[in-house]
């Protein structure tokens, strides 16, 4: 690791200014991607702005239309929300099968989008429900936001400030674990409001978190697993890699998109 | 028995220790005036180096010394070597290429230790290493093992890249009995290359008295007196009484810290140049570069069979990837530790076994925890589980038919076995793995969409290495006895000093367990002394399940040695005949009287020396002894193991874990059925996920724990333990050994129980969720989505 200054800002717009004032600064914001790197000396950022004093960014506010959640919550307290669990426990599950205790108690929702890694779980769900992404500057739609893996619409000097999803009545996560580091391999995250049906696929594409359209087009007329019957995912755009090839990580999207349409239409 | 004799189940000693933080780790110790250094390693597989310019990293700050091979061969430091010499069928040698400790002219293998930098804090050496430049003329790489015969010479000494072609047995022979066989089994199978991952990284601290002119190393060593003995003989840093090794608290081991590596012998010879202590820890992703890797072996292997499905002959031919230099005692691992172990637990007439070891541009390749016979057992109970499906025969049944049933029994390869009873763990095992209703268990699980298998390993090792003079005769450059020395306190309580040395085994507790059964002491009364060869006299260390077996014989040894002196005491102290002295439960009578003497008061009259003429008998209670076994001992059991197998993803889960181990004599239950979680646990990690890989460029892409497997809790179910028990005959307690069974049962059984409920044998490990979902989907193309 080199040396580095860190700040901790208590407002959004200290940090903001000191984002302003240190181009090659990092924002901290659970530091379980971003210290690792550093301690191999693969990335070296000249400040981190830490945000976990920053006042108003973490908690879980559920309204009757949406669920909010602060850019600093921990994984542990979205998964652990009694009142997420009541509205939309499909949402909950996603955080509680992140990493092992120490992961979730320290990465939080804001981190995980804005470092957009490709295996992550929280792209998939704010994907997967039609999120949007608010920061200190503007509203991102989800669809929007995720542009490539490791890669956002965050400008420079944007800060997340939270995320807010709409209730769905219907949702599912289902995600077949890295045997390796736990991140998911492929996840699948699907949901019905009204007539918006979502499948969104984290861990298996070439270029990140995707909706699988194929497979929206075929719920459309039953939100249904048995809809997806011989419905099977192009093989082009899928990640290759010692631990699975693109062929299984195809047919494992279909697996996890049917488990996950399962739970959705029991729950 | 008593409560912390042998057979109790006695809590470990050290553990309040270790999971306090009171452990002394190597990290955790600090010299006065200690530096830091780092390694600049090679980012290449194989290259030429054609420069190397330090002169900016000497000027960075807080840098003491910037130094690199030529400078370590000028200073006369020599080159790490390989201790146990084999020869080809030719009766060549084996073709050792120079192994510096710093990269000399070239580098062969990603992570190669290149230029050392020492400097006053850790990051300034960091930042100086950086600074070094190193013009690389990249060369070809070599990886794939079953590739490497006249590929891209690595090595002058072997223009082929083969180490040596060895076998064992009688092929003519071997030949003829397949030549009259009913039936031939024939399988290809490959053994993965693991990374051993011990929880502590390496670490070494060199020190250097301008005083005395000696050198101090700390390291986490699982043989103290025999990385001396290597460093002071071989590569010349001092002479042997001039060098102190201390392997202090060691956090695992499982082989991989059995040898001597290049950052100990650098930390050393960098002490001495900077005039100050050096030390040197491994950061993890150091741990997956360059500490030894296991297995990497490839083996074509038939079996042959009458048409009593007796077994006629064996004959397997093995390529064993040695890596880029050949570590301390990597060439007997995929020899004499492997194919003399391919008899099996049966009666095979004939077996020959074919042997080429060859360099390959990557990490070296030695002992890992089973160390040549988890691959023997890999390759005989996939053989036998395999025929039994082709002959349509029940698998035990199999191998009940084959067994061996008298002993002593001789095999066509070397060993002698001593004892056993193959049938009663068989018996056992399949009681508690309720193998008569698995076909119910089977149906069940067809009804909920998953694919149900049994799988067996019924294994034999063989451990306690080992008789020096049978060992030597094989080509091991040192004895493999033990010693240990009992020292008596004025007050009764006991020190025993042993060359077996802990890094995890329990030694603090079940050798104390041994000296409290013996002396009738309580356990607290006594400390085990390991690691330190200015404590320890001479030592062979720990590995290969030998500290139980041959360490523990030899503190029998000195324990004879010590009551038979006390004896002698307290025939004084009560003036009766020594012939009259009895000694039971820590008290000594005179047979026929009521004249007793506790152990405290014959150890103190022993030192008084009031009782006595010092001309008639030497004062004092201290006892050493040398053990040397007289035969290998041989562990053995069976193993079975149930899975469930989702064909929509491949996901295996292992439900029914079965274990049934012959380890002898058992000292302390509790910790034995540890070794025995932790070996399986491990077997299971090679069977099912662990995979050290290399890109086709010699480049690793397992570097982290991001990327290569560990089995976790998750991975494995509760395993049922159970034991059966043949006296060890050779050694004086009737131990066998226990450390490595567990892994090297598990991937057989791990195997045949994936094989038997997918219906392919084809399958090669580890078998991970993807590679039996390939598998499925080769046998059955329409498999069942849900």
């Amino acid at each position: 690791m080199y040396a580095f200054e860190i700040h901790r800002p208590t407002t959004v717009r200290q940090a903001v200014n000191l984002l302003a004032k240190n181009p090659e600064a990092k924002l901290l914001a659970g530091g379980h991607s971003l210290v690792p790197v550093m301690k191999m000396r693969l990335a070296s950022p000249s400040a981190l702005i830490d945000l976990s004093k920053v006042e108003g960014l973490a908690g879980v506010e559920v309204g009757s239309r949406s669920v909010t959640i602060g850019a600093m919550t921990r994984h542990r307290d979205v998964a652990r929300s009694p009142e997420l669990h009541q509205v939309m426990p499909a949402l909950a599950s996603v955080p509680d099968s992140i990493g092992d205790p120490h992961v979730r108690n320290r990465g939080t929702i804001g981190g995980s989008i804005a470092n957009n890694d490709p295996n992550a779980d929280y792209p998939a769900a704010c994907l997967g429900l039609g999120a949007t992404i608010i920061t200190n500057k503007r509203k991102i739609p989800a669809d929007e936001y995720f542009q490539g893996m490791f890669d956002t619409a965050l400008e420079p000097d944007e800060i997340i400030t939270k995320v807010s999803f709409p209730i769905a009545k219907k949702a599912g996560y289902e995600k077949f674990k890295h045997p390796a580091s736990g991140f998911a391999l492929v996840g699948v995250f699907v949901s019905k409001r009204s007539s918006e049906i979502r499948v969104a696929v984290t861990g298996a594409g070439a270029n990140g978190v995707f909706r699988a359209t194929v497979f929206e087009e075929a719920l459309k007329k039953r939100f249904h697993p048995k809809s997806l019957d011989g419905v099977t995912l192009s093989t082009d755009e899928m990640n290759s890699d010692i631990h699975a090839g693109k062929d299984y990580r195809a047919h494992l999207v279909g697996v996890m998109a049917r488990r996950a349409l399962a739970k959705a239409v029991a729950g | 028995m008593s409560a912390t004799g042998i057979g109790a189940s006695v809590r470990r000693k050290e553990d309040f220790r270790f999971i306090t933080g009171k452990g002394h780790y190597t990290d955790d110790i600090s010299r006065p005036g200690q530096t830091y250094a780092y390694f600049l390693r090679s980012p290449h597989a194989h290259a030429k180096i054609k420069r190397i310019d330090k002169a900016a990293a000497e000027k960075m700050p807080g840098v003491l010394g910037v130094l690199d091979g030529a400078e370590m061969q000028a200073d006369k430091i020599g080159n790490l070597i390989c201790g146990w010499m084999i020869h080809s069928k030719d009766g060549s040698p084996m073709k050792m290429a120079p192994h510096p400790a710093l990269a000399v002219g070239k580098v062969c293998y990603v992570g190669d230790p290149v230029v050392v930098v020492v400097a006053e804090t850790l990051a300034q050496a960091k930042d100086a290493a950086e600074k070094v430049v190193v013009d690389y003329e990249e060369l070809p790489a070599v990886v794939d093992c079953a590739k490497a015969k006249g590929a891209t010479q690595i090595h002058e000494v072997a223009s082929d890249n083969v180490i040596f072609d060895w076998h064992l047995g009688d092929k003519a022979k071997t030949d003829a009995a397949f030549a009259s066989a009913k039936h031939i089994t024939k399988l290809d199978i490959y053994n993965n290359r693991l990374a051993p991952n011990a929880i502590e990284p390496r670490a070494a601290i060199g020190e250097y008295d301008t005083g005395s002119e000696s050198f101090t190393l700390w390291n986490t060593s699982q043989n103290p007196h025999v990385a001396r003995l290597v460093i002071a003989a071989f590569v010349g840093m001092a002479p042997e009484n001039k060098l102190r090794v201390i392997a202090p608290d060691v956090g695992g081991g499982f082989g991989s810290k059995i040898f001597i590596y290049n950052e100990e012998v650098v930390a050393l010879w960098a002490s001495k140049r900077v005039g100050r202590p050096v030390k040197w820890t491994a950061e993890r992703s150091e741990s997956f570069l360059n500490d030894a890797h296991g297995r990497d072996h490839a083996t074509h292997a038939e079996m042959a069979f009458d048409a009593d499905g007796k077994i006629l002959g064996l004959r397997a031919h093995t390529v064993a990837n040695l890596g880029a230099y050949m570590s301390t005692f990597s060439s007997s691992v995929p020899t004499y530790l492997y194919a003399t172990l391919l008899s099996g637990q049966y009666a095979i007439p004939q077996i020959y076994c074919e042997v080429d070891a060859v360099y390959t541009n990557t990490a070296p390749v030695d002992a890992y925890r089973g160390a040549g016979r988890p691959e023997a057992a890999f390759v005989v109970e996939r053989l036998m589980e395999v025929a039994a499906r082709e002959l349509g025969v029940d698998p035990a049944d199999l191998r009940r038919r084959n067994f061996v049933k008298s002993f002593p029994h001789q095999t066509p390869v070397i060993m002698a076995y001593d004892t056993g009873d193959f049938d009663a763990s068989l018996k056992k095992a399949m009681e508690l793995a309720d193998y008569k209703n698995f076909g119910k268990r089977k149906r069940e699980a067809e009804r909920r969409g998953k694919l149900r298998g049994i799988g067996f390993s019924a294994y034999i090792e063989a451990c306690g290495i080992a008789p020096s003079q049978a060992v030597g005769s094989l080509g091991a450059g040192v004895g493999l006895w033990e010693s240990a020395e009992v020292r008596v306190n004025p007050t009764g309580s006991v020190e025993v000093l042993t060359g077996s040395h802990a890094h995890g085994q329990g030694h603090e507790t079940t050798f104390a367990q041994l000296v409290s059964e013996r002396l009738g002491i309580p356990i607290e009364s006594i400390s085990i002394v390991h690691g330190d060869t200015d404590k320890v006299q001479f030592g062979m260390g720990t590995y290969g399940s030998r500290s139980g077996a041959v360490g523990m014989s030899a503190i029998v040894k000195a324990l004879d040695k010590v009551e038979a002196k006390a004896k002698k005491v307290a025939a004084h102290m009560m003036e009766a005949a020594e012939g009259d002295i009895e000694f039971k439960d820590g008290t000594f009578t005179v047979a026929g009287t009521d004249k007793s003497a506790a152990w405290g008061d014959v150890a103190l009259n022993a030192y008084i020396a009031h009782k006595f003429s010092g001309q008639e008998l030497e004062p004092g209670l201290k006892e050493g002894a040398f053990y040397d076994p007289a035969n290998f001992t041989f562990p053995a059991g069976c193993h079975i193991c149930e899975v469930e197998v989702d064909p929509t993803t491949g996901e295996t889960e292992i439900v029914n874990w079965s274990a049934v181990d012959d380890f002898g004599v058992v000292i302390n239950p509790m910790i034995v059925e540890g070794q025995v979680h932790g070996g399986v646990a491990q077997g299971i990690g090679q069977a099912m996920i662990e995979h050290a890989i290399y890109d086709d460029n010699g480049q690793p892409v397992t570097g982290s724990f991001m990327d290569y497997a560990m089995p976790r809790a998750h991975n494995l179910p509760s395993f049922k333990v159970g034991m059966t028990m043949t006296k060890c005959p050779s050694n004086p307690l009737g131990m066998k050994g226990c450390g490595e069974a567990g892994a090297i049962a598990a991937p057989a059984a791990v195997i045949n129980a994936i094989t038997d409920a997918i219906g392919t044998e084809n399958i090669a490990m580890p078998a991970n969720a993807a590679t039996v979902w390939a598998a499925i989907q080769k046998t059955q193309p329409r498999a069942a989505a849900e």
